[in-house]
């Protein structure tokens, strides 16, 4: 009895979560089911108890689920697995279920409304002109003074400049947008206001005085409507200068540093508000960090939990509370207490170096072994080839035998081998074979960990962004804002420096000026 | 003994008297200089100031003249025979100091030991 317990530790099995979960495939989400009489109770807080719905279990556990009602010993018999771990996993479910279903509801609808009320606008904008043309031709048409030359002169004008204005309009505004920004874009929005009171003033200014009183003067009529596409140019500049010019040139230089291993990058900006900043932050993020690999920072958890874990405090003098005090104590007394964790930490890294080393010697060998086995047969010789003729894939999987088991073994040692599926190694060799490529070239892919965007997506440990700031995100950049973009599980740390007003000045040097002179020491007996 | 542009050095001196050795046809006092307003005063070991332009004295053979006179290595030497020493050039103290006509030469020479001897002297 308690032998099947033994083998039986662990089965999967529907609980609440997994069944809203979308990713209820995930490996990750085995619980336990625990009989609610528990006998230990410390042990109790280390297990997580959950309440499963009678709904069929997965797998066989009908025998299991008799043995449980007799077996009293079934706690100290079955391998415990502590809590902590399992709480952490459904935790980690629970947030990313939250997530997705933030994603799918709410915020598209604030992106299409601005979109559909700038469209509206432009619209209404760009058919101004005309209306403002054809509606005295349509409604009092023989009551206008003719107007010849000097009319259809105009036209033309007005025909160009709404062209002009209407390519320019599709070419600054008209673009796919990359990002969905948390608040508004100021200096849109503050444009297309801008145009909106234009636009409304000419049409108030134009009813009253033109549709009311019926004006006979064509011409003034037609030279208004040129002033007003005039104006729409000149909006359609500021526009210009004020989205895309005037960030151009580097004011600010900000550095990002992630929160996990230390790694920084500067990069210089200019005129940005803090979402528009931080936009381009993770723009080049995808771009030049090394890829989050959680599994290197275990080592440094370890040495973490074994400093904390070597001191207990007691309190001997009574049940005061002095917690501040005993931290204190802890941190003095470890401190003082001679650990040699350098001297394991100097060693360690020592000797995982060089197994990294001699792993990579290894992969190079085999992998310059096997390209050797490659021949590209050149056009003329496809008629008449000796062998089977293989296209890239097949080429790849023939070769990739010899080398598979080095670079298992080098991925493993550098902890990289979660990022690399044998498919994907597939065809990388055959994309390296069809384009020539060298055995080195071939695996600068591997040696070294590269940016996030070289990888599949569901590595990227890093889609959902959040911005932390402490000021307003549609205010501009100041020298010594700090902001923080979070995700699930790191963070980049934003810090912004002004870059220093520079003084240059000149100073001419004469070509002829460039003069030398032998340095003498003499010394001379007498 | 840095010395102030404009400013008349002063300095503490001992009165050395050299008689100068004939060796063959040559009159030799014992000792070699160094130093010069055409030298390059950086590269002078002995000088506290290293601007300073002067005569040094850089070696004292053993036994000769010089050394016998109380010369030390390391000595500037101000004055020879009345002549000043502290802005000449390297030739010119090398001249000053070999005329064949003289056989002795009074140096006045200064070093550290005697500016801080009297300042001892005078606080005791």
């Amino acid at each position: 009895m308690s032998a099947a317990m033994d083998t039986e530790s662990t089965y999967s099995g529907y609980s609440h979560y997994s069944g809203h979960s979308k990713k209820a495939h995930r490996q990750g989400s085995r619980d336990r089911h625990k009989s609610p009489r528990s006998k230990d109770g410390s042990r109790s807080e280390k297990s997580v108890t959950i309440q499963t719905p009678p709904a069929e279990p997965l797998l066989g556990n009908d025998t299991s689920r008799a043995e449980e009602g007799q077996d009293d010993n079934w706690g100290e018999t079955t391998t415990a697995i502590t809590g902590t771990s399992e709480h952490s996993i459904s935790q980690e479910d629970i947030a990313r279920i939250s997530k997705d279903l933030e994603d799918s509801v709410g915020l598209d609808c604030k992106r299409y409304l601005g979109l559909t009320v700038a469209a509206v606008l432009g619209l209404l904008v760009f058919l101004t002109p005309i209306a403002f043309i054809l509606l005295p031709q349509i409604l009092w048409r023989d009551d206008l003074e003719p107007c010849g030359t000097v009319c259809e002169g105009l036209f033309i004008s007005v025909a160009f400049k709404l062209l002009i204005l209407l390519i320019g309009t599709w070419a600054l505004f008209f673009r796919q947008p990359k990002a969905d920004l948390p608040r508004l874009f100021v200096f849109r929005a503050l444009l297309l206001v801008l145009i909106f009171l234009f636009v409304f003033s000419y049409w108030l200014f134009y009813g009253v005085r033109i549709l009311d009183l019926k004006d006979t003067n064509y011409q003034g009529i037609v030279q208004y409507a040129v002033s007003l596409v005039d104006a729409l140019l000149f909006i359609h500049y500021l526009a210009i200068v004020l989205l895309e010019l005037r960030q151009l040139q580097p004011m600010f230089t900000i550095k990002v540093v992630r929160s996990t291993d230390g790694e920084s990058r500067y990069y210089s900006l200019g005129h940005l508000s803090i979402q528009r900043a931080a936009l381009v932050v993770l723009e080049n993020y995808y771009r030049d960090f090394t890829v989050y690999n959680p599994a290197l920072l275990t080592a440094s958890k370890s040495r973490a939990a074994k400093h904390m874990a070597g001191l207990k405090v007691y309190n001997v003098d009574g049940p005061g509370n002095n917690a501040s005090g005993q931290s204190r104590a802890m941190i003095a007394a470890a401190a003082r207490r001679r650990d040699s964790s350098h001297n394991e930490l100097y060693y360690e890294e020592a000797d995982h170096e060089r197994r990294v080393k001699k792993r990579r010697a290894r992969l190079v060998v085999a992998v310059e072994e096997a390209f050797t086995h490659i021949k590209r047969l050149q056009a003329e010789e496809q008629q008449k080839a000796p062998g089977e003729m293989m296209d890239p894939r097949e080429a790849a999987q023939a070769i990739f035998p010899s080398m598979a088991r080095a670079l298992q073994k080098y991925l493993r040692t550098t902890r990289q081998q979660q990022y690399h599926s044998m498919e994907s190694i597939l065809q990388h060799l055959a994309f390296c074979i069809t384009n020539n490529m060298t055995p080195k070239a071939f695996l600068e892919r591997y040696l070294n960990p590269g940016p996030t965007l070289q990888y599949d997506r569901d590595r990227w440990f890093s889609k959902q962004w959040t911005l932390v700031s402490e000021e307003a995100v549609t205010s501009g950049l100041q020298d010594g804002v700090v902001f923080v973009l979070k995700c699930l599980d790191f963070s980049l740390v934003v810090n912004v420096k002004k870059i220093p007003f520079i003084k240059l000045s000149e100073e001419f040097i004469d070509p002829k000026c460039h003069k030398f002179v032998l340095r003498l020491q003499s010394e001379t007996s007498v | 003994m840095a010395f102030v542009p404009g400013q008349p050095v002063t300095a503490v001196v001992q009165r050395i008297e050299i008689h100068k050795l004939r060796q063959g046809d040559n009159l030799i006092l014992g000792f070699s200089i160094g130093g010069g307003i055409d030298q390059d005063p950086t590269q002078n070991p002995f000088s506290e100031d290293k601007t300073d332009k002067g005569i040094y004295v850089t070696r004292v053979t053993e036994g000769g003249p010089a050394e016998v006179a109380g010369l030390q290595i390391g000595d500037k030497i101000m004055q020879v025979n009345g002549w000043d020493m502290t802005m000449v050039t390297h030739d010119q103290a090398r001249k000053r100091l070999t005329k064949r006509n003289e056989e002795v030469v009074r140096l006045l020479v200064t070093r550290q030991s005697l500016q801080k001897a009297v300042q001892q002297s005078m606080l005791s």
